[in-house]
């Protein structure tokens, strides 16, 4: 299977030289295209199935104002505009959110088994969402509920918590990080199975918030959050040359120019923005945020300039791509595609490049 | 110019530097010995301003090297750091650019003159043939040689490193003297270094500070630091195991089987 092991195989020799420059864009072009087709099949694909054409003639016509004659029906617009383009826009932002938190998480812990989940973001928003559940409070605001609410201030309460505890007396400030995110999040896991017991018919909603789905998606709920994990991904963007610092280690990284203290405060500050943002939108969706980062570093080297966008690309395109799967096999939550091709998928990597790629 | 003025580092209760006060011009070539435990690389860190003192000031180039931005600090001095654990496959190649992390541009990222300081430091440290391994695959002293490109690439001025030779056989320690005293006559590099080697410390430094107990207790050159017996005092250890030749050359000389049974 010479072509499967291709990619891969190649690995590291061919990564050095003229190829420092050139692949990145063919890797950026790749996954530009791959975005792009997702999009459209996200938006084409679905319980009503609308041609290609109508769908990118609908787009022209709602979004760049071109004057096309519709030979698609009223209804068909309204679904591909108000149900479908809100939905595979939200899983873009998201999937592209992740993954450039994950990328930033895992550069800042120098663990590669490290995700936008690791110090606590994930079973906080789900300790938040199970209490919404519990509260009888069903009042929205500008179609964001309590669940919303509390799903994100409790994954950056939960970080806070975290960072503040390793703190104390800690030599070691990034092992204490992610030990104490194991501790704060065990406990925290007992905090949401308790919330489970007690809930009764609230249940199913607490369950679907935790497997996660962009069934919910709306314009507003989007025009919120985008800017939030889009601002915060291009704030760490900024600061790869910080994530670059650090590969070699929080010395070296200070050798090197790097104020490590305040750096890894932001750094931490704003993947927790991106990732509160994103999981209280669209619950707790898994992999994308491990995996995306790695198959990009795999292609291009540690380089963050080139990882954190080139995963976002990544990140979102196998997002939007996971939402259409899910989608098309009835509304199975997201998170169950994700993990499904997500781990597979990471465990076939590491055996491929077991020689340059050890964890 | 490094000026260490007084200064004094308490470490958990235990004084790692007393009252250290030394001065380094621009262009010195300088190496700092002593036993294990007499606050070597302490120094090397209060210089480069990771550890603060206790008492006492460190100026870099006329600054306080603690109100100096991390940023200006890496701009005026490099460090070769200890080897690190790499969490991701990175080449050889990606491990030298990063030398130049405080003179890219801050968005992006490096620019012409920046890749040309990459290749020419890999050059000049002759780690060429290994451009394209992953740095984790090498060996200790590969790695070192590798590590020590990365901070040639910094091009700083002052050039810090911490038992540079320790992993490196005689013919890679030689060459690696050999390149930092080339920095230092052609380019000007100002080199502290912590040795552990008195022979190669004397044969290619000119100046030596001897540290024992945090203290220094000689500072200027080689025959003059090291006299018999100060050697004696300071390591414990009967000077004829370090020889010093007709010219300035000190060769250590281990004979183990005789040391017992040596007079001392």
């Amino acid at each position: 299977m010479p072509s499967r092991a291709g990619i891969l195989a190649a690995r590291p020799a061919s990564r050095s030289g003229a190829s420092l420059v050139r692949r990145p864009l063919v890797v950026a072009a790749i996954g530009i295209a791959l975005l792009l087709t997702a999009l459209v099949a996200g938006i084409a694909a679905g319980s009503v199935t609308i041609a290609p054409a109508d769908t990118l003639g609908i787009l022209a016509r709602r979004l760049l104002g071109l004057d096309i004659a519709p030979t698609w029906t009223a209804a068909a617009e309204t679904i591909v505009v108000d149900l479908r383009l809100p939905r595979v826009l939200t899983a873009m932002v998201v999937g592209g959110g992740l993954a450039v938190a994950g990328a930033a998480f895992q550069g800042l812990l120098r663990n590669p088994l490290a995700d936008p989940y690791v110090l606590g973001t994930a079973s906080g928003a789900a300790l938040g969402a199970a209490i919404a559940v519990l509260i009888p409070v069903r009042a929205l605001i500008l179609q964001f509920g309590l669940l919303h609410a509390l799903a994100f201030l409790g994954a950056l309460t939960a970080v806070t918590v975290v960072y503040r505890l390793s703190r104390v007396g800690a030599s070691a400030p990034m092992t204490s990080l992610l030990l104490t995110g194991y501790a704060v999040g065990s406990l925290l896991a007992a905090g949401l199975a308790m919330a489970m017991y007690l809930s009764g018919t609230g249940l199913r909603q607490i369950f679907s918030y935790l497997l996660g789905g962009f069934d919910a998606s709306s314009w507003i709920r989007l025009a919120v959050a985008a800017p939030l994990i889009g601002l915060a991904s291009l704030a760490i963007l900024l600061r790869a040359r910080s994530l670059n610092g650090m590969l070699l280690g929080e010395e070296a990284a200070a050798h090197l120019g790097v104020d490590v203290r305040r750096e890894r405060a932001i750094l931490l500050a704003l993947a927790s923005l991106a990732t509160a943002a994103s999981v209280a939108i669209s619950g707790l969706i898994g992999f994308v945020g491990l995996v995306a980062p790695h198959v990009v570093r795999l292609l291009v080297g540690p380089n963050a300039r080139l990882v954190l966008p080139l995963a976002a690309l990544l990140g979102a395109s196998l997002m939007v791509g996971a939402d259409l799967v899910a989608r098309l096999l009835g509304e199975i939550p997201v998170g169950v595609v994700t993990a499904v091709i997500g781990a597979p998928f990471f465990l076939a990597l590491l055996r491929r490049a077991h020689a340059g790629y050890e964890l | 110019m490094i000026r260490v003025d007084g200064v004094t580092v308490v470490y958990r209760e235990r004084a790692a530097l007393r009252d250290v006060s030394v001065t380094i011009e621009p262009g010195e070539r300088v190496a700092i010995i002593g036993p294990n435990g007499a606050g070597k690389s302490t120094l090397l860190r209060v210089i480069a301003g990771l550890l603060r003192p206790t008492t006492g000031t460190v100026e870099l180039g006329g600054n306080r090297v603690d109100r100096l931005e991390r940023l200006a600090v890496a701009r005026r001095l490099s460090v070769v750091p200890q080897l690190p654990v790499l969490p991701f496959a990175t080449t050889v190649e990606e491990v030298v650019a990063l030398g130049r992390l405080p003179h890219e541009h801050p968005i992006r990222g490096m620019r012409p003159g920046d890749r040309a300081a990459v290749a020419a430091a890999i050059e000049r440290v002759g780690v060429g043939h290994l451009l394209g391994r992953d740095a984790r695959e090498l060996s200790l002293g590969e790695r070192q040689l590798v590590l020590l490109a990365m901070a040639v690439a910094q091009d700083a001025g002052v050039l810090v490193l911490d038992e540079p030779t320790v992993h490196l056989d005689l013919r890679h320690q030689v060459e690696v003297m050999e390149l930092l005293g080339d920095l230092n006559t052609r380019d000007g590099t100002t080199i502290l270094a912590v040795l552990h080697d008195l022979g190669l410390a004397a044969h290619f430094f000119g100046r030596l500070i001897l540290l024992d107990h945090g203290r220094v207790v000689a500072d200027g050159a080689p025959a003059e630091v090291l006299a018999p017996e100060r050697i004696r005092e300071v390591f414990g250890v009967d000077p004829s195991f370090v020889r010093l030749g007709d010219d300035r050359q000190v060769r250590q000389v281990p004979h183990p089987s005789t040391r017992a049974t040596l007079p001392t």
